[in-house]
């Protein structure tokens, strides 16, 4: 539970060693390996199904600041927190590689991002998750802007338009909700039940909830301050807006769908139907013009916003198996999108190469680098043994299982878009003829190399044995079961 | 013995100091600034105990001379009073002790007459708060209105213009509410608030009273800025010297909001108030535009206390929105947005003063990234009161909306509720302007500031630490603010 603290407590050692970047840097590391040794303490219990609450203070009457750590929580807060500890080594990596200005900054708002994450993990209400969702929208933002350059600036503002107004429908939805069912609390299969609510205010509370929780979630139309927001640091796109903010964003859409109204609600109300088909249409139009991105990092934006939906489309498909598949999907995207993330990053730190037509013949002078982009950008395509594949075949399953094609035939068009558009990049990498200048560099620093490695790695061994090391496969089915049936 | 006699004292003290300052003044001048912080200081202890003390007691009335009313002169000390009254003296302490080095590099000379005037300005202020009397309220109010006029009438070039503007439209609305207590007084015939909140419901539906409520609100709408009666606050807030729009714009507008709490919600109550027209809708819609209003505007201005001034605009749109919503969460939002503005707005207006006091200037457009060095606490107040305005948690601002929020919810008003939110992100455009300046190298300057050399040039200590201790209050406040609204729970006016 102090895992939400322990980050935050790292930011004024950070500031106060601003002047020494080892010592700060070794905040940083400290605090994201206690943050994942404290996370993973609370693993047995929620393997059991057991929820720890713990409340801080009362922030409004009758609705305390309540942490909980369910099921999950804790499965989101372990994907994070395990992953910022690759990041932090990474960041240190790429700062430095970079030679950035104001490297104090920007470990400093890491930190506070990742507590942030870490409390919407573990939000037991609504009013703690919107708090600890607009604390992370504005820890992001000395993030996105921190080249301070025309547009850095203006991806900034862009990113504040969207997401902060994203935050005031979720203060109506949450004060809504409030009003029609007297609770804020998550509860597995809703806080709807019983009630007798018309239509059309259900269906408010739901555009409310979506336009909320799908900007973060990038659901199209309004996913575009996620591309533009790649002038960020790589890390950060990596860590940030392919794994922290943007996985805030389909927790929380998975947290409305399955704890706020309940699927049974979903369904009677015929939400979930306006849910697939947003979902859909983004994963098949994010595909297509991830196409048309010349700038590696770009592509991977749209790639990410395919894929978010990907977890949308699993909770929307109101079935259990779907359900699963989904927040497996939620881990195996973080494993496969921060690698692809960290490789772009790695290639340009090293060759300062962003776009994907000047990436001729690279795979030689890095070789690592591009073994793990080869990785995860086959995992996203949905082939075995990688873990793209499991909570692909899982979706799948789920929308059979609901008797529905179309999602089969989505999942289907979209593996094949995803190899359309990563299959170039390979190419070009790897039988193209690169220029002169090449032979002059290496490989990347180890410091770079090391956590890429380990990320694409992890792709590897979680597709051949979801359960290892955390059990996430049997984590997931728990959770979609608890949703079905309403608690443990 | 002390207690009994402390509603008397919280307001009296300040007349006493406003005699002692001249008298002290004549012989040392220096001596005016400790002398009136002192005085707002031990009326602030005051209210604070006196808070304390009476929080779970039955309101106070207090009869000066031991005279019964109608004869004597009364204070009402209950619940919401004793909150206006803590707030109001605190904010005053603060501020007085942070005015100090501007006061004396704006205007050397008139240090005497203007602690002199704050005394009475602050003795206006209690009184209003304080009594329990209709007429005593206007003499209150007038004393409160000719010091503020004299105040503004001290600052820049185009001060004294502003100033007279505001006198003439500050006394018409003194006379419109004067208008409305004759009014009430032809029919009742009492002036006492207690009384005649007894009295009201035999005259339920009577065009007189109807024509005195709404004489009364318009009057007090002007002295709080409501839309459409704001003109004349942008100018006073600008052209006044800086510590005096540090002392006014967070105290001055809500002792009116006050009056009009008082008016609506107690001697009124909401029922008698809507029975024929439907007045409460009507101040709330003239709310919600003038939150609008003057959030656009506050975008267009280009000088930061100009801007802060049309902020205060939309702002107290905000808390009149909460009663005329006159329901438990628009209350509570209300009361709230009372203390949680009167915190931000006097910790923004030290901020420009500290930098007029630095730079001799606070045009937004001059602002560059050597600020954050330059002035990193400052900013860094700045920083924490711009994010609260905007409504971001944990901080207070954003407790202030989530209760109004609520409110609009209850009563069903989905067009309040869009208004609070779109001015939210209103404010975040125009306070993020200022961020983006301070905190990023602009890139489109032709040369640039190097970051190397900038070393910290912050204001003295006693202009920093009031400044920080109101940007640390906002985390605070929205942390506890159940504690406060607990409080504010137990001042519900009757029927709500």
């Amino acid at each position: 539970m102090y895992a939400v603290l322990v980050s935050l407590l790292a930011v004024p050692l950070i500031l106060v060693s601003s002047g020494k970047p080892n010592l700060r840097e070794f905040w940083t590391v400290l605090a994201g390996v206690v943050k994942f040794g404290l996370v993973l303490t609370l693993l047995p219990g929620a393997l059991r199904g057991d929820s720890i609450e713990m409340t801080l203070v009362e922030i409004a009457p009758g609705v305390p600041l309540l942490l909980k750590a369910d099921p999950f929580g804790v499965f989101f807060a372990v994907i994070a927190s395990g992953l910022w500890i690759f990041t932090s080594f990474y960041s240190i990596g790429y700062m430095r590689g970079n030679k950035e200005e104001k490297q104090t900054r920007y470990f400093a708002s890491f930190a506070v991002c990742l507590s942030a994450t870490i409390g919407i993990a573990f939000s037991g209400n609504l009013l703690t998750f919107v708090i600890f969702y607009e604390m992370l929208t504005l820890a992001t933002y000395p993030l996105v802007i921190h080249k301070e350059n025309k547009e850095a600036i203006s991806a900034g503002r862009q990113y504040l338009a969207y997401t902060l107004t994203a935050g005031l429908l979720l203060i109506a939805a949450a004060g809504l909700v409030y009003y029609l069912t007297g609770t804020m609390d998550f509860t597995p299969g809703g806080v709807f039940g019983g009630l007798d609510i018309s239509t059309p205010m259900m269906l408010t509370v739901f555009l409310l909830f979506l336009g909320a929780v799908g900007v973060k979630a990038g659901i199209m139309p309004i996913h575009s301050w996620l591309p533009t927001a790649m002038a960020a640091p790589t890390p950060v796109s990596a860590l940030l807006h392919a794994v922290a903010v943007v996985k805030s964003g389909v927790f929380g859409v998975i947290r409305v769908v399955g704890y706020v109204f309940g699927t049974d609600v979903m369904g009677a109300y015929g939400l979930n139907e306006i849910l697939i088909v947003i979902a859909g249409t983004t994963i098949v139009l994010a595909s297509l013009l991830a196409f048309r991105q010349d700038n590696l990092k770009r592509r991977l934006a749209y790639s990410t916003v395919g894929h978010l939906s990907y977890i949308v489309l699993g909770a929307a498909l109101i079935t259990p198996l779907g359900m699963t598949g989904g927040i497996m999907h939620i881990a195996a995207h973080a494993t496969m999108k921060i690698t692809l993330f960290f490789c772009a990053g790695a290639i340009y730190v090293n060759l300062h190469k962003q776009n994907i037509s000047d990436l001729n013949g690279i795979a030689k002078v890095m070789p690592w680098t591009m073994a793990a982009f080869v990785i995860g950008s086959m995992g996203l395509a949905g082939i075995p043994p990688l873990n793209g594949f499991v909570s692909k075949w899982y979706l799948a399953m789920g929308s059979l299982e609901g008797d529905m094609i179309i999602p089969v035939l989505i999942l289907v068009i979209s593996g094949l878009l995803n190899v359309g558009y990563f299959f170039p990049i390979i190419w070009r990498a790897y039988f193209k003829q690169g220029g002169e200048e090449l032979e002059k560099y290496g490989e990347a620093s180890p410091f770079m190399v090391v956590p890429i490695m380990v990320t694409a790695t992890l792709s590897i061994l979680f597709g051949m044995f979801p359960n290892l090391f955390f059990n996430f496969f049997e984590l997931a089915a728990d959770i979609s079961y608890a949703i079905f049936n309403g608690g443990m | 013995m002390i207690e009994t006699h402390l509603p008397a004292l919280i307001a009296l003290n300040f007349l006493a100091f406003a005699v002692i300052i001249p008298l002290f003044g004549i012989w040392k001048s220096e001596l005016c600034q400790p002398l009136a912080t002192l005085g707002a200081g031990i009326s602030a202890g005051m209210s604070l105990y006196g808070f304390l003390y009476y929080l779970n007691d039955v309101p106070l009335r207090y009869f000066f001379g031991a005279w019964q009313p109608p004869v004597g002169i009364e204070f009402v000390y209950d619940g919401l009073s004793a909150f206006i009254i803590l707030v109001i003296n605190a904010i005053a302490f603060f501020v007085l002790i942070h005015s100090k080095p501007i006061a004396v590099r704006e205007f050397p000379n008139k240090l005497m007459a203007y602690y002199s005037v704050t005394m009475l300005l602050m003795l206006g202020f209690n009184g209003m708060v304080l009594t329990g009397d209709l007429f005593n309220l206007f003499v209150f109010l007038e004393i409160a209105s000719l010091s503020t006029y004299a105040l503004i009438a001290i600052g820049e070039k185009a001060a004294p213009f502003s100033a007279f503007r505001y006198l003439i439209i500050g006394t018409t609305g003194g006379t419109l509410y004067l208008l409305g207590v004759g009014f009430l007084y032809t029919i009742t015939g009492t002036l006492n608030i207690i009384d005649m909140t007894a009295m009201m419901p035999e005259f339920a539906g009577n065009s007189s009273v109807i024509t005195a409520v709404i004489l009364m609100v318009v009057g007090i709408g002007v002295k709080c800025a409501m839309f459409p009666m704001h003109g004349w606050l942008p100018d006073s807030y600008t052209f006044a010297a800086s510590s005096s729009s540090a002392l006014i714009a967070p105290i001055g507008t809500k002792v009116a909001v006050y009056v009009l709490i008082r008016v609506m919600l107690y001697l009124f109550g909401i029922e008698l108030l809507d029975l024929v027209i439907p007045i409460s809708y009507v101040v709330g819609l003239l709310a919600a535009i003038g939150i609008l209003y003057g959030s656009i505007m506050a975008i267009a201005q280009d000088e930061m206390k100009r801007m802060l001034a049309y902020s205060s605009i939309s702002q107290i749109g905000y808390i009149i929105m909460g009663i005329s919503l006159a329901n438990p969460y628009g209350f509570i939002g209300a009361l709230l947005h009372i203390l949680n503005h009167a915190v931000m707005k006097a910790c923004l207006f030290m901020v420009s003063a500290n930098l007029r006091m630095k730079e001799g200037h606070s045009d937004i457009s001059k602002f560059d990234h050597t600020y954050r060095k330059k002035y990193p606490w400052t900013m860094l107040s700045f920083s924490v009161a711009a994010i609260s305005m905007v409504g971001l948690p944990p901080l207070a601002g954003f407790f202030s909306k989530w209760y109004l929020a609520l409110g609009t919810i209850e009563a069903n008003n989905w067009l309040f509720l869009s208004v609070i939110l779109i001015s939210s992100l209103l404010n975040a455009v125009y306070f993020f302007r200022i961020l983006e300046k301070v905190y990023m190298k602009n890139p489109d300057a032709d040369e640039q500031v190097p970051d190397e050399g900038l070393v910290s040039d912050e204001v003295k200590p006693s202009m920093l630490y009031p400044m920080s201790i109101f940007a640390a209050g906002l985390f605070l406040i929205g942390i506890f603010n159940v504690a406060i609204v607990a409080v504010i729970m137990n001042m519900f006016p009757a029927g709500l």
